[in-house]
């Protein structure tokens, strides 16, 4: 009889909360890169091995926690940010933790090894990636505040200094991203030709991470916006 | 009058039965707010609601009893058959009685102030005659159903946004505050005091010229503004629990001020919805005691809103506080900023209503006004379908309340009248 109590059905559950674990998930998931490469330079095959299934484990994880609110949202939901961006947040987010797993498993599956020039600045600029996600989820979680203070106010100076930081990272990436580039084409002569296209294919998927996670941040900007 | 007695004692037990029932089930849709934002536990929240709920019935239910009573149905027509207008309120009790039994158990949004409504429109338009019917004061009540969620939504809206305005958005917020919130504690202070003053306490002997009703409810509204000053004084602010949420100091300060708003809910809830259970009886006793006469002078007498009171204090320690348990603590979206917004352009409509003798819904009030702080973007998320059928099931409940009553009102009529 309780459950059907019509002031207790009036609260949907707010979608701020999921949104956030989301995104905490994602984060656990992609900071898995950051061994999971060194494991690579090191050249422990079994270590690598090991945090590439834990890796895919985390993203299902965050897989079913993303069903989980889309289940939970459904239309006729008065939300104070539109359902829109957040489905496209949470899209966004899901992707990072995607990305994440497609890297490490090519990187298995192909059985591939890092050149040992471009090893240490590779490590540098995969956890500058890292960063990124991890700048996206410290922003994702002043959603919380933003939804308490209704989107105005110091909320939003603080949460648009949050994305600013989150594009510089971003930038940073860019910049190592062309570097590596320019090292691996001085020496991919000398390397099988299909290994450094994968190479290629690894070094943009992790610049991804770092895409992705700023993308998060302009569709935060762009609710800030409304 | 023959079987006088009966029908005094028949219409106590129906009243009781429907106070007991509104106890029961309603008060936990005015507290459950106070409850879900965690200003208030359980156990607080069922003290409160009985004193503040009793306080309400016995010092501002005599305006929307009278409507009740003696508002919406011509008794001039009855005065040559007194028993008929008897007949009819017991019918009402009975039949807005059983559809909210039935209601509650299908879960259906139904508020006990159509119900009642239109079981007296439908015993007095059937049983009696279409001109029996005071239909400018029904509309007026129809009316008053629309507008008074919208009043509440509007007020609730304004509310939250000023504080947004003076406290969450600034760069202190918690500063500020402890600078504005006890100047809403005087406001809701002031408001009750000033619309229950004005609508007199003559009942319980007091009197007050305007001056006077604005001096006393000025000084309640400061009284309320030092206790609230006092217990936010009183505060244990720890900064460390601002890391998780930056608002979370911030929201102890609403606290105290949403266990204020939940008394005057409370209060404004029992001001108007007793009504529901004793305007009916007040209005068989007045029959009975006058010696058959349907008089429209007679004065309610104060035991009538007592038993009110009683009758809705027993429901809620008999059965209440479990629902009240379950429900606030199900409404976790809610933070003690919105739910004083909501809880006090709730109650402020709600009193005002008393005062005017309207009988109105205190959920679809309440409803209104988490709309509107909804509107605000204050809320996480609100089910809109809920509210299309809180607003749709008064449609339904009018005729059905009707319905039952026009049969109760046949049942009865057939009884007596045979025997």
């Amino acid at each position: 009889m309780v459950a059907k109590n019509y002031i207790y059905r009036l609260f949907g559950r707010s979608p701020v909360k999921p949104l956030q674990t989301h995104m905490e998930k994602v984060l656990i998931c992609v900071k898995e890169l950051i061994p999971f490469f060194q494991a690579i330079v090191n050249e422990d095959d079994i270590e690598a091995n090991k945090i590439q299934k834990n890796i895919s484990k985390l993203e299902k994880e965050a897989d079913k926690l993303k069903k989980d609110l889309r289940l939970h949202l459904p239309t006729g939901m008065m939300l104070p940010v539109s359902r829109t961006d957040l489905l496209d947040i949470l899209r966004l987010q899901d992707q990072i933790a995607n990305r994440a797993k497609d890297i490490a498993g090519i990187m298995i599956g192909r059985k591939m090894v890092l050149p040992a020039r471009i090893g240490p600045l590779f490590l540098e600029y995969v956890q500058r990636c890292v960063d990124a996600a991890d700048q996206a989820n410290k922003t994702v979680n002043e959603l919380d505040e933003l939804v308490e203070t209704g989107f105005r106010g110091s909320e939003v100076e603080l949460v648009k200094s949050m994305i600013n930081k989150l594009d510089s990272i971003e930038s940073d990436t860019d910049k190592l991203q062309i570097k590596i580039r320019s090292i691996l084409f001085k020496i991919e002569k000398d390397l099988p030709p299909v290994d450094v296209m994968f190479l290629y294919k690894i070094i943009e998927g992790v610049g991804d991470l770092a895409d992705q996670s700023q993308r998060v941040g302009s569709r935060l900007q762009l609710m800030l916006a409304r | 009058m023959e079987y006088g007695l009966v029908f005094i004692i028949l219409a106590v037990v129906f009243g009781l039965f429907m106070a007991w029932g509104i106890g029961a089930n309603d008060v936990a849709n005015a507290m459950a707010t106070s409850v879900g934002s965690k200003a208030l536990t359980i156990k607080q929240a069922v003290i409160i609601a009985a004193i503040f709920e009793f306080a309400g019935a016995l010092l501002a239910g005599g305006q929307v009893t009278k409507t009740i009573r003696k508002g919406m149905v011509d008794s001039e027509l009855l005065s040559s058959t007194p028993e008929l207008l008897v007949y009819g309120m017991l019918a009402s009790l009975l039949a807005a009685g059983v559809w909210l039994l039935i209601a509650t158990f299908y879960g259906w949004p139904v508020s006990t102030t159509h119900s009642i409504v239109g079981a007296i429109v439908g015993f007095a338009a059937v049983g009696i005659g279409l001109e029996a019917v005071h239909w400018n004061k029904v509309s007026t009540i129809a009316m008053s159903w629309v507008v008074s969620p919208l009043l509440a939504g509007t007020i609730a809206f304004i509310l939250f946004n000023s504080v947004h305005r003076l406290i969450l958005d600034t760069a202190q917020p918690l500063v500020n505050a402890k600078k504005y919130v006890p100047f809403y504690m005087f406001l809701v202070g002031f408001i009750i005091a000033l619309v229950t003053l004005f609508k007199g306490l003559k009942h319980v002997g007091l009197e007050t010229t305007p001056l006077q009703s604005y001096s006393i409810a000025i000084g309640f509204g400061l009284l309320i503004m030092i206790i609230g000053k006092i217990l936010i004084s009183r505060i244990n602010f720890d900064p460390g629990e601002d890391k998780v949420f930056h608002y979370t100091n911030v929201e102890k300060i609403f606290s105290v001020l949403m266990m204020v708003t939940a008394c005057s809910m409370a209060f404004a809830h029992g001001s108007n919805d007793v009504a529901n259970a004793i305007g009916p009886v007040a209005a068989v006793v007045g029959v009975v005691q006058s010696g058959g006469e349907v008089s429209q002078k007679s004065v309610l007498p104060l035991w009538i809103l007592g038993l009110g009171g009683v009758g809705i204090v027993a429901g809620l320690a008999m059965y209440g506080h479990k629902v009240i348990a379950t429900v606030g603590s199900g409404i976790t979206a809610l933070t003690p900023s919105r739910g004083f917004a909501a809880t006090l352009a709730a109650s402020v409509t709600v009193v005002l209503a008393s005062g005017t003798g309207l009988p109105i819904s205190t959920t679809h009030t309440l409803v209104g006004a988490v709309l509107g702080v909804g509107l605000a973007r204050g809320i996480g998320a609100i089910n809109l379908g809920v509210v299309r059928t809180v607003f749709m099931s008064w449609i339904v409940t009018l005729p059905a309340g009707a319905f039952l009553a026009i049969l109760f009102f046949y049942i009865l009529k057939g009884i007596f009248s045979v025997a």
